[in-house]
């Protein structure tokens, strides 16, 4: 059966509904909450501050660094705590995508740290995080080009669809699996891309399409962000 | 550490029975609790007292019971300080700190037979449940383990069992049965002496100042748990003092809290 109608009645280009909220971490220099519907993270930033060990400090320029976590009670069956390799990969990944938005020339020899947490998972967790990250930077007041906006996309039985969600990461066709997922994300003034990863099975035509409609929805979630931010400014 | 107020300028407060925040020595600051806030845990809460905030949540797992106890199941608390909650802690595996608190938590529950261990056998000898209790730190103020205790017996209180199919459990299926749960859940509280004087609750500027620190989990008939931290010691007497005063603050916080 071809995907013709998503599970939760969504269009193919609409994303679960967004909510975003910054400065819900009181001790953190910026913090921000990002929800994708059920999938929420939380972002919190601390620093600059300088970067121990000394070695590892460089006189150019500051450095991210980024761990992302889940809540072990997060997903259905409990994640153990700490980290896996999962995470590492997505906390790499992460700190690449917001890095080219950071201007962290400004703070040589000093460390960025960033902490993502997913409360609750239900796909899209690490576009999730990298939103709420991108808006926990800002809040932190730390120099930045551009925010960062982001989305997973993908292909469900043949259809482009964005913002997943799990049953939809699992959708299957004739017993089997049927579905091409692509976090992307990307620096909404220049257009350029951060953050493209992809498991599954697409033509490149079909990619190109995705690709498009990553960067239409990309452009809806950086007014939202900018409405935070906007918002928190004002209070 | 974190910039903390100087020491001498809080035991000077205290002295004249005041505190930076305008509560007396042994008011708690406001307690907000939101339960259910999870939707794949078994139960979950959210404390806040003050600015300190926890989450803490349950899940279920089947696994072979201990030899020594075939018809019982088993439980486990862990304690993640999480680096987003404060600039003071660092990643990695859970420090001593942390463990501290997961293991006072613990036996606050396991003590007063809290979780009726007998009913979480599904199979004698072959399959019981085992309680996982995680608790991560949102935001730190000071009093991380009392609100970590809280945390705990809230998102105890409201967990349910997921469904069981072929000996394995159905995740993501939940039923509405509640786990089996004593009426009469322990509640912690953690008394700090600075200079002569005794708090509870303290805000971090407080917790850094401390000199000693004696943690009690009790229900309204027993005490079940007891640990004292810091480096010095309590006379006899101030233990008396602040095990009359653990009573009547209990009773009050189960009847504010509806625990």
């Amino acid at each position: 059966m071809p995907y013709t109608k998503r599970f939760d009645g969504r269009k193919f280009d609409e994303t679960r509904k967004i909510e975003a909220e910054v400065g819900v971490i009181p001790n953190a220099d910026g913090s921000a909450m990002f929800c994708f519907g059920d999938t929420k993270a939380i972002a919190a930033v601390y620093g600059p501050r300088t970067l121990y060990p000394q070695h590892l400090q460089d006189p150019t320029r500051g450095r991210l660094k980024c761990i992302y976590d889940m809540l072990s009670f997060s997903v259905t069956e409990r994640k153990r705590p700490g980290p896996s390799r999962r995470s590492i990969e997505i906390s790499m990944v992460t700190e690449k995508a917001l890095n080219p938005a950071l201007k962290l020339e400004k703070f040589p020899n000093s460390a960025v740290n960033l902490y993502i947490m997913v409360i609750q998972a239900n796909a899209g967790t690490r576009t999730a995080g990298i939103n709420a990250a991108s808006l926990a930077l800002a809040h932190a007041g730390l120099p930045m080009t551009d925010l960062v906006s982001s989305v997973s996309v993908g292909k469900i039985g043949g259809k482009i669809c964005v913002d997943l969600t799990k049953d939809e990461e699992d959708y299957k066709e004739k017993d089997e699996k049927d579905t091409t997922d692509i976090p992307f994300a990307i620096m909404p003034r220049n257009g350029k891309v951060t953050l493209l990863q992809l498991d599954g099975k697409i033509t490149s035509k079909e990619l190109k399409e995705a690709l498009q409609t990553a960067k239409k929805v990309c452009n809806q979630i950086y007014e939202v962000q900018k409405k935070v931010l906007q918002e928190a400014l004002n209070k | 550490m974190a910039e903390s107020f100087n020491k001498k300028k809080i035991e000077s407060f205290l002295e004249r029975g005041k505190r930076f925040d305008g509560r007396n020595l042994l008011e708690t600051r406001k307690i907000e609790v939101q339960e259910n806030i999870v939707n794949k845990a078994e139960g979950s809460a959210k404390v806040k007292i003050g600015k300190t905030e926890v989450i803490g949540g349950v899940k279920l797992g089947l696994m072979e019971p201990y030899t020594d106890s075939p018809d019982a199941g088993t439980m486990m608390v862990g304690v993640e300080l999480s680096p987003l909650s404060s600039p003071d802690f660092e990643p990695g595996p859970p420090n001593e700190r942390a463990i501290e608190i997961a293991r006072i938590v613990d036996r606050g529950i396991r003590e007063s037979e809290l979780i009726n261990f007998k009913e979480l056998c599904v199979k004698k000898g072959e399959l019981v449940w085992c309680v996982f209790i995680d608790i991560y730190s949102l935001n730190d103020d000071g009093n991380l383990l009392d609100a970590s205790a809280l945390a705990a017996a809230f998102a105890l209180k409201n967990a349910v069992f997921p469904k069981i199919k072929d000996d394995k459990v159905q995740y993501g299926e939940l039923t509405t049965k509640k786990l089996p749960l004593k009426k009469d859940i322990p509640i912690s509280l953690t008394f700090h002496k600075i200079g002569k004087e005794i708090i509870l609750d303290p805000i971090l500027d407080e917790e850094d100042s401390s000199d000693a620190r004696l943690t009690i989990a009790l229900t309204p008939s027993n005490i079940h748990a007891l640990q004292k931290g810091g480096e010095e010691p309590f006379t006899l007497e101030e233990i008396d003092h602040i095990l009359e005063i653990a009573e009547d603050k209990a009773k009050e916080l189960k009847k504010e809290l509806k625990l």
